[in-house]
């Protein structure tokens, strides 16, 4: 099958979060001046414009917020995998990330907005990042 | 300037063209743009050195503003390259107005060409890709195999779990656009040559029963893919008096964007913002709207957008559009009378067809012609629905 599209460098708002991948370290910033969640990271804070911020590794619990299933991706890496779920997932600690739901039988029926996820990695070949997706809790 | 009740009477449109053809062969859609410009002023009346300010959304090969006026053969006095998707067209006839009014311009032309679906480029329900350099937002969101569906697909699920919405209250949009299709000759031959299965009236029951594409959206919630262009003329006051046409006035506009945060309600969309903004600057009510164009990319996209520009309460959406509410024969509030992106033609950034159904209604040129329509609204939604998009709004009327 062919890779899924994947992170693309230098890049340098996103590439301390992608790095961390690499450990298993799902990470968010907050602002030192406003002290909001800046996500998705970039250098400055889109409340206040600050550039002072401190990264946090999330728990990797959350809610999905709406998702879709697919059952239509002319794309090489998605056409082979039947139908799949796209979702926007709100993270405990205050910062919406777009994933996949994976670990459900049927993606049609097994998922529902409102329902608790937790974070499981996926590592992709060669090593370069790891994708955090997230399975029912 | 102003006229009685106070609406104002700067700015207006006086000559408009829709390229006929939804599957091109042997032209490009520069070329289309052109032919569509001289269309539109002949329309209007005026000669083609008449123009003297171009807004160009970049599409037809990204000439931008320089290419596309040495392209052309104008030296205008504006250039306005406002490019952000499909509202685009609603953006730059606000700007033709505010520029005009200004006195910078008098004859203002707007054009559009697409082949996209000569060069089946996946604007519908395929997938994408990514292109370009590196972008944070490419890096957080292109690994998940999102298709263009399923974004707007995020912000029907999630409007039928907040407000109870139902596939069967989405399909009366696709049941009404059709309805008006059928009557328009232009989207009756698109639908023949792109090959639609099913080429007759549809019912709810057709809709829901069509493939599901992106859970909840079918395939017939979706626009079709077709190639296409088309042109507007927008005149000053002055100019649209010697125009052959009888003036359609902007009277009110208004533009905004949305996109991903931390806590936004993906069921809102810009129109909340672009809507408040052309109503108070017409100084109408969305009841006394006659009739309505509204980016009709998925049938989500439609009800978002009626709810957020105050037509109904948010959430109320659904049951709104039942009962033929939008059919130009039996409805108060008319939509999309030419068939809509849904059933007449979509090559990509269709806003400019809404303000030329529009003025076709203004001027009692419609194929479905809502009898003594005199306040009109074109709402075009840009981008995508569910993550970033632009809407802009415009109110225009008649004499
Ligand atoms: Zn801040």
């Amino acid at each position: 099958m062919a890779t899924r599209p994947l992170p693309r460098f230098p890049e340098p708002d996103t590439e301390p979060f992608w790095q961390a991948t690499k450990e298993h370290r799902l990470t968010y910033a907050t602002c030192d001046e406003c002290g909001k969640v800046v996500f998705f990271p970039r250098r400055h804070c889109p409340n206040c414009g600050s550039s002072r911020q401190t990264w946090h590794d999330s728990q990797g619990a959350g809610t999905i917020y709406s998702y879709s299933v697919i059952r239509q991706n002319r794309h090489p890496a998605f056409k082979d995998l039947g139908a799949y779920a796209i979702a926007y997932i709100d993270l405990d600690e205050g910062f919406r990330i777009l994933s996949n739901i994976v670990g459900v039988a049927d993606p049609t029926k097994d998922i529902k907005i409102g329902q608790r996820v937790r974070l499981r990695w996926e590592d992709q070949e060669g090593g370069e990042v790891s994708l955090p997706m997230f399975a029912p809790a | 300037m102003a006229s009685a009740g106070g609406q104002r009477r700067d700015a207006a449109i006086v000559g408009i063209y829709e390229y006929p053809l939804r599957k091109v062969e042997g032209i490009t859609p520069l070329e289309i743009k052109a032919e569509s410009a001289k269309q539109a002023l002949d329309d209007a009346g005026f000669k083609w050195s008449d123009v003297d300010a171009i807004y160009d959304a970049g599409d037809g090969g990204g000439a931008g503003g320089l290419g596309i006026a040495e392209y052309f053969g104008w030296q205008p006095n504006v250039i306005d390259t406002t490019a952000v998707g499909g509202s685009s067209y609603e953006f730059q006839a606000s700007h033709a107005l505010r520029d005009i009014a200004a006195g910078k311009a008098r004859v203002a032309l707007l054009t559009y060409g697409s082949t996209s679906r000569m060069n089946a480029v996946a604007i519908g329900t395929g997938g994408r890709t990514s292109a370009g350099p590196p972008s944070p937002v490419g890096n957080m969101e292109d690994s998940w195999g999102m298709t263009l569906i399923a974004n707007y697909a995020l912000v029907a699920q999630r409007h039928m779990y907040q407000y109870g919405t139902t596939s069967e209250q989405l399909a009366e949009i696709s049941v009404a656009t059709r309805h008006h299709a059928m009557r328009n000759p232009q989207a009756v031959r698109a639908m023949d040559d792109l090959g639609f299965v099913d080429t007759g009236e549809l019912t709810v029951q057709d809709v829901v029963e069509s493939r599901m594409v992106a859970d909840p959206l079918h395939l017939l919630d979706s626009c079709m893919i077709s190639d296409g262009g088309g042109a507007v003329v927008i005149a000053s006051a002055d100019a649209a008096r010697g125009a052959k046409k009888k003036p359609v006035w902007l009277i009110g506009s208004g533009e905004a964007t949305r996109y991903p945060t931390n806590d936004r309600d993906i069921t809102r969309s810009a129109a909340e913002q672009s809507g408040p903004v052309a109503f108070g600057e017409a100084g109408v009510r969305p009841d006394e709207i006659d009739i309505a164009m509204i980016y009709d990319s998925f049938t989500i996209t439609v009800l978002t957008i009626l709810e957020d520009l105050g037509f109904c309460k948010k959430g109320e959406g659904g049951q709104f559009v039942q009962g033929g509410r939008l059919r130009y024969d039996t409805g108060s509030l008319p939509l999309n009378t030419d068939g809509g992106g849904l059933s007449s033609n979509h090559p990509g950034m269709r806003g400019i067809f809404l303000l030329i159904e529009a003025a076709r209604q203004l001027r009692g040129e419609s194929t479905s012609q809502v009898k003594d329509a005199k306040l009109a609204l074109a709402h075009g939604n840009g981008g995508m629905l569910g993550s970033r998009h632009s809407g802009g709004t415009i109110i225009l009327a008649r004499d």
